[in-house]
């Protein structure tokens, strides 16, 4: 076997949140109470827009979430270590799918910092320049041409323009193409087969008359392919964003980055989750000493500064996990053993303002007629709880998670800044953020490794505040927008 | 006739989502000054629709899309909005139906009287001071100077209406319009504000559009009376001619679907089926699906409003006289009071032994207040009770709002711990039980709840919600048991198994009444706390629930200690009766002692104050001081005696005894001590 799986504690998490949201899916598709909301999210626009953008960042967290090591070139091994050499070596470094995907761009690593899409680097080194006969020159200070970066390019200031214009309009002609089997693909397997096949349907689509907005679907898809299929062309040959101190290519970063964001935005919710409900239920359902000890649990944990706890706790971490190194043979395993306590600490500090809505409502419920029959009928405590309490505060956590993921994602890239994040090894847009405080100052300034972190999180936090607002119009049932505009012709 | 508001031909559509809803479909009526007309109709015939098209203060989906609305000539519907805030308040003022929250928490009440004064008239400083003092007086609101500055949350309920129509007569608007003024209010607030509004009207010669639902206000109040269905005008007539004889069959099946003594023994009639939704294009009668007299013409065809007899308007094709059929509403009308005579009330009457026995009864509240939780005061919700109820009969507990009652009914099925007292079912002392134990007779004492929407669910199937019950007390073993109860249970309430298997919110509120009652008998219990079962339908599913508590009575010799504040049912349901005051039974007895002869000055108040539909003027209300004290801080000796007519010194010094008074009679009166 050529590669040995790797499940780090995130990703397990991962695969069981997985396996949760499938589950839930399935049970809400089977009752018809949850699935009129989750409905009405299909109908809207911008959502259904945000949900395409935030499947995209989905799949390539999924994609980084499948780790292996590699299997290392046997050695030539003498005849006698035969039976050694059954045991096949793998290589220290942990991999992902997204990795090997990436390889193209990860693998070509320049000295130091450049541009995007640039051919030489972005700084002036000492070279030597060479003579036509192959003699060593002298020294001179000048830009040297980049090992990978459009190295393929005889003469760059002739070429470049031509050649990059060229790639980005050959990856718009194929963006089109795949843009259409997409469409179909997505739209055949979402609706009926009659219908699709029928012009009206296409014609409806056109006009944006369809129930589902395909139409704001289609053109969100057509934007990110239009975007993405020139990128993936010219990043076969130059770094379209640039590279780093270290000359790692900034759009491989970004990429990575994805899967941290999101598994601290969905993980600490996870984690969070139990506490928030299990507690704000028990205090709002049982009151009196329950009450009382769950309230003042949650007012003096919320009267510690949250960025104090959260840097003790991480640096305590650090400690702990310099002092057994045994417990982590990889230095992925280590980085990942830190995101997860971030996460878990991240959740620690945020369940209590959903705690307290859920205490709120509960107490509102308990009160509720079918919570006394149940009473009435001898229906033990936890029971009512779980039957008849919590599924009518669901909708309440279903709005927080969503709501707060943005909010997540936004903490993990402060608190990397302040040095309380995640590991430093590890790519998020908080350590590519940390590190252009020094790039933003140096002079000529690099600007691309903020704006590249910059416009990622700003994609991902948009489109997960965009689908937040839509569940909650759904489910809160306060926020009932008004009656749609009057359709019929108004005759006096 | 001058006619101070004159709609016509007003057409008001809602757009929802299933379709466009013509919620007021072609209504026409005149009003002028001084007079009262009312709108009567069950919830959803558009009533309320109709007060806010009249204000153009229709929700964002509806639109007036015909019609007009002439008050003193000039058409409401064509004016600017800039002008139309100019009549808001000025010339059309409106009540609505809930005080406590038509008025602005974090202002005063001065504010809020002072903002219409502002609005609309010259009057500032000291001088709007000097009228709103003098509105307040108006409103019989006492100590108007302190009021003013008092926030709403200070006042009752009672005190919160008065305010409510100080503010709509502040700019002494020519035509006030009363949206259920009265619905949430106690019976002997409803007298006092009722008379208020009769008065204010004598006074100031306004016209009062008076919407609401129940027959008996209208009795007390209106001058016209015009019944709505399905977003039309089906009957409009003066006062007297429509109680001696309404024509439309469905004023007839309400007047024959009210409760009431002389229906004791037979069962309400009802009126089939629901109000068909507005979404619908009507080509007959709208109401030929639920009526008894319709024939092949009602469902073609849909009839005109037209005078049947001088003044008298029916839209119906019975009174239409134009094929020589006319004839036919003599012919298949029965009459319109007819009387179920005969009553199986006597039959039942023998008291077995005592099904449950209440002795002494108390629940109090700890007021707890400070750091520490410290006792500061008790609230005496329930504070000494007594009573029987034998199986197969009905006691019906009687009160108004804050009396306890509910408490009551709750600490007898052991959900509220009485704090001493005993609650004997069938010998068995149930205060004592905890635990198990009381688990396992829970299945003999069930609940019935007001709001048919609360007390479902609604995240479970009605499968569910029957089968929590048998579940919890392990009565029926396998899920085949279980589902054939279930579908005897809903057989027995009048639903089709089908049911089984949706969601609450698809049914009607009485249909989910009925889902309530089939889940409480589910584990069939003996006993059956109902608590204001009917007080949230429409008068004609009332009849419907009614009618079934009273078969299942039949059936399966149930005990109901019904809970009610509304004496019609009392007088139709119920074997006996206890009234009671601030946490006590001031008197109780059979239904015909109690309310035949009232003896207790509260009791005979209360009886005084319900609105009947026996023409007024004959009847004297007696008008109660005030309203209910604090159960915190009752008044020292007897509850009632500061606001009693009929107080003696002594009722300062000690609560009463209760005296028998012959039969079952049972009152605590000082007035009855002696003799």
């Amino acid at each position: 076997m050529p590669i040995l799986p790797v499940i780090l504690w995130t990703d397990a998490l991962v695969y069981l949140l997985v396996a949760t949201v499938a589950g839930f899916v399935w049970y809400v598709r089977r009752h018809e109470h949850l699935r009129a909301p989750w409905w009405r999210v299909a109908q809207t626009p911008a959502a259904m827009s945000a949900l395409v953008v935030l499947t995209v960042f989905i799949l390539i967290g999924l994609l980084d979430s499948l780790h292996f090591r590699l299997a290392l070139p046997a050695a030539p091994a003498p005849q006698a270590d035969r039976a050694a050499s059954r045991d096949v070596a793998y290589a220290v470094e942990v991999k992902s799918a997204l990795d090997l995907l990436l390889s193209p761009i990860a693998d070509k690593p320049e000295r130091t910092y450049s541009a995007p899409l640039a051919t030489h680097a972005y700084a002036k080194e000492t070279v030597e320049s060479q003579d036509v006969d192959g003699k060593p020159g002298k020294q001179v200070r000048a830009y040297p041409r980049l090992r990978y970066g459009g190295a393929h390019l005889q003469d760059p200031q002739r070429d470049w323009r031509a050649d990059v214009l060229l790639s980005a309009f050959r990856g718009m002609a194929l963006a089109l193409p795949l843009w259409l089997l997409l469409s179909l693909v997505l739209v055949a397997a979402c609706t009926p087969a009659e219908r699709v096949a029928s012009r009206d349907f296409w014609h409806a689509v056109w006009r944006g008359k369809t129930v589902v907005p395909w139409r704001a679907i289609l053109i969100t898809l057509a934007l990110l392919l239009l975007v993405a299929v020139p990128m993936a062309l010219l990043a076969a040959r130059y770094h379209v964003l640039g590279t780093d101190k270290v000359g790692l290519d900034v759009l491989y970063q970004s990429l990575k980055s994805v899967r941290t964001a999101l598994v601290i935005g969905t993980l600490t919710t996870l984690v969070m989750l139990p506490f928030s409900v299990l507690l704000g239920i028990m205090a709002g359902y049982l009151r009196g000493l329950v009450d009382d000890l769950i309230q003042y649990f949650y007012t003096t944990l919320n009267s510690i500064p949250a960025v104090l706890l959260i840097a003790a706790a991480v640096l305590a971490l650090q400690v702990y996990i310099e002092t057994h190194p045994d417990l982590f043979p990889t230095a992925a395993q280590r980085a990942d053993f830190r995101l997860l306590w971030l996460c878990i600490i991240l959740g620690i500090t945020s369940w209590t303002g959903l705690c307290r809505l859920l205490r709120a409502e509960a107490l509102k419920l308990r009160e509720l007629e079918y919570v006394q029959a149940a009473q009435a009928f001898g229906v033990s405590e936890w029971r009512i709880m779980l039957r008849h309490i919590l599924p009518n505060v669901m909708h309440i956590v279903l709005i927080s998670v969503v709501m707060d993921f943005s909010g997540l994602v936004l903490a993990e890239a402060v608190l990397s800044y302040v040095g309380v994040g995640v590991d430093p090894s590890m790519i998020s847009f908080g350590t590519m953020i940390n590190a252009a405080r020094l790039e933003m100052g140096r002079e000529p300034m690099v600007w691309w490794s903020l704006a590249s972190a910059f416009v990622f999180m700003l994609a991902l936090v948009l489109a997960a505040n965009l689908f937040a607002d839509a569940v909650r119009d759904a489910f809160d049932p306060r926020v009932r927008v008004g009656g749609r505009k009057l359709r019929f012709a108004v005759g006096r | 006739m001058n006619a101070l508001l004159e709609i016509k031909d007003l057409k008001t559509w809602l757009d929802s989502s299933g379709g466009t809803v013509r919620a007021i479909d072609g209504i026409s009526l005149e009003l002028a000054r001084g007079e009262t007309f009312a709108i009567v109709g069950e919830s959803g015939c558009g009533k309320s629709m109709t007060a806010l098209s009249l204000l153009r203060l229709l929700p964002e989906a509806g639109q007036v899309v015909g019609g007009s609305v002439l008050l003193g000539g000039e058409d409401l519907l064509r004016l600017p909005e800039a002008a139309m805030r100019g009549v808001r308040g000025r010339r059309i003022a409106m009540i609505f139906q809930e005080p406590a929250t038509s008025l602005n928490p974090v202002l005063t009440v001065g504010m809020q009287i002072a903002e219409v004064l502002q609005r609309h008239t010259a009057l500032r400083g000291e001088a709007a001071r000097k009228r709103m003092l003098e509105l307040l007086d108006a409103v019989g609101i006492p100590d108007p100077g302190r009021r003013l500055d008092e926030y709403s949350f200070q006042l009752s309920g009672g005190l919160k209406q008065r305010v409510m129509i100080a503010v709509a007569l502040a700019a002494g608007p020519d035509l006030l319009i009363a949206d259920e003024p009265t619905t949430a209010l106690d019976v002997t607030i409803q007298a006092q504000v009722l008379e208020l509004l009769r008065e204010l009207q004598r006074r100031k010669g306004m016209a009062i559009l008076l919407i609401t639902h129940d027959l008996g206000v209208v009795a007390q109040m209106a001058h016209k009376v015009a019944v709505m269905y399905a977003g039309q005008i089906i009957e409009v007539a003066a006062r007297e001619q429509f109680f001696r004889a309404p024509l439309h069959p469905y004023s007839r099946k309400l007047f024959q679907a009210l409760p009431g003594s002389e229906r004791r023994g037979g069962d309400l009639a009802v009126i089939r089926g629901q109000v068909p939704p507005l979404t619908t294009e009507f080509r007959g009668c709208r109401f030929a699906e639920r009526c008894d007299s319709a024939w092949e013409r009602c469902h073609a065809e849909a009839p005109e409003l037209t005078a049947a007899s001088d003044a008298h308007l029916v839209r119906c094709h019975l009174y239409q006289q134009t094929e020589g059929e006319g004839k036919r509403a003599e012919q298949t009308l029965p009459g319109a009071a007819r009387v179920h005579a005969e009553s199986d009330i006597g039959d039942s009457s023998q008291s077995g032994a005592a099904l449950l026995s209440i002795r002494e009864l108390k629940v109090h509240f700890s007021i707890r207040k400070g750091l520490l939780k410290r006792t500061v005061g008790q609230v005496k919700a329930v504070d000494g009770m007594s009573f029987d109820i034998a199986s197969g009969r009905t006691l019906a507990l009687v009160g108004e709002s804050g009396c306890g009652k509910t408490t009551a009914g709750k600490a007898i099925l052991q959900l509220i711990r009485p704090s001493a007292g005993t609650v004997r079912f069938e010998g068995r002392e149930l205060t004592r039980l905890r635990g198990r134990a009381l688990r396992e007779r829970r299945a003999d004492f069930q609940l019935i709840f007001q709001d048919p929407y609360a007390s479902l669910n609604p995240r479970m199937r009605v499968a569910d919600i029957l089968a929590e019950g048998m579940k919890a007390l392990v009565l029926a073993d396998t899920p085949a048991q279980r589902a054939a109860r279930m579908d005897r249970m809903l057989a027995q309430v009048g639903l089709n198994a089908e049911a089984k298997r949706r969601y609450p919110h698809e049914f009607s509120g009485g249909q989910r009444q009925r889902i309530a009652i089939a889940r409480a008998l589910a584990v069939s219990p003996k006993l059956i706390v109902c608590d204001e079962p009917t007080s949230a339908l429409d008068v004609s599913v009332q009849a419907q629930i009614l009618n079934l508590l009273k078969q299942l009575q039949r059936d399966f010799g149930l005990a109901y200690l019904f809970i009610t504040h509304n004496i019609a049912v009392v007088e139709y349901l119920a074997h006996e009766v206890a009234v009671m005051y601030l946490g006590r039974i001031v008197e109780r007895g059979t239904v015909d002692e109690v309310l035949r002869t009232p003896r207790h000055p509260y009791t005979q108040a209360l009886l005084s104050a319900v609105p009947t539909l026996d023409q007024a003027g004959e009847r004297r209300i007696i008008r109660l001081k005030g309203e209910l004290p604090s159960p915190a801080n009752p008044p020292s000796g007897c509850h009632f005696h500061p606001r009693c007519p009929q107080a003696m010194a002594e009722c300062k010094l000690k609560y009463p005894d209760a005296v028998r008074l012959g039969g079952s009679h049972e009152v605590s009166c000082l007035l009855y001590a002696a003799s």
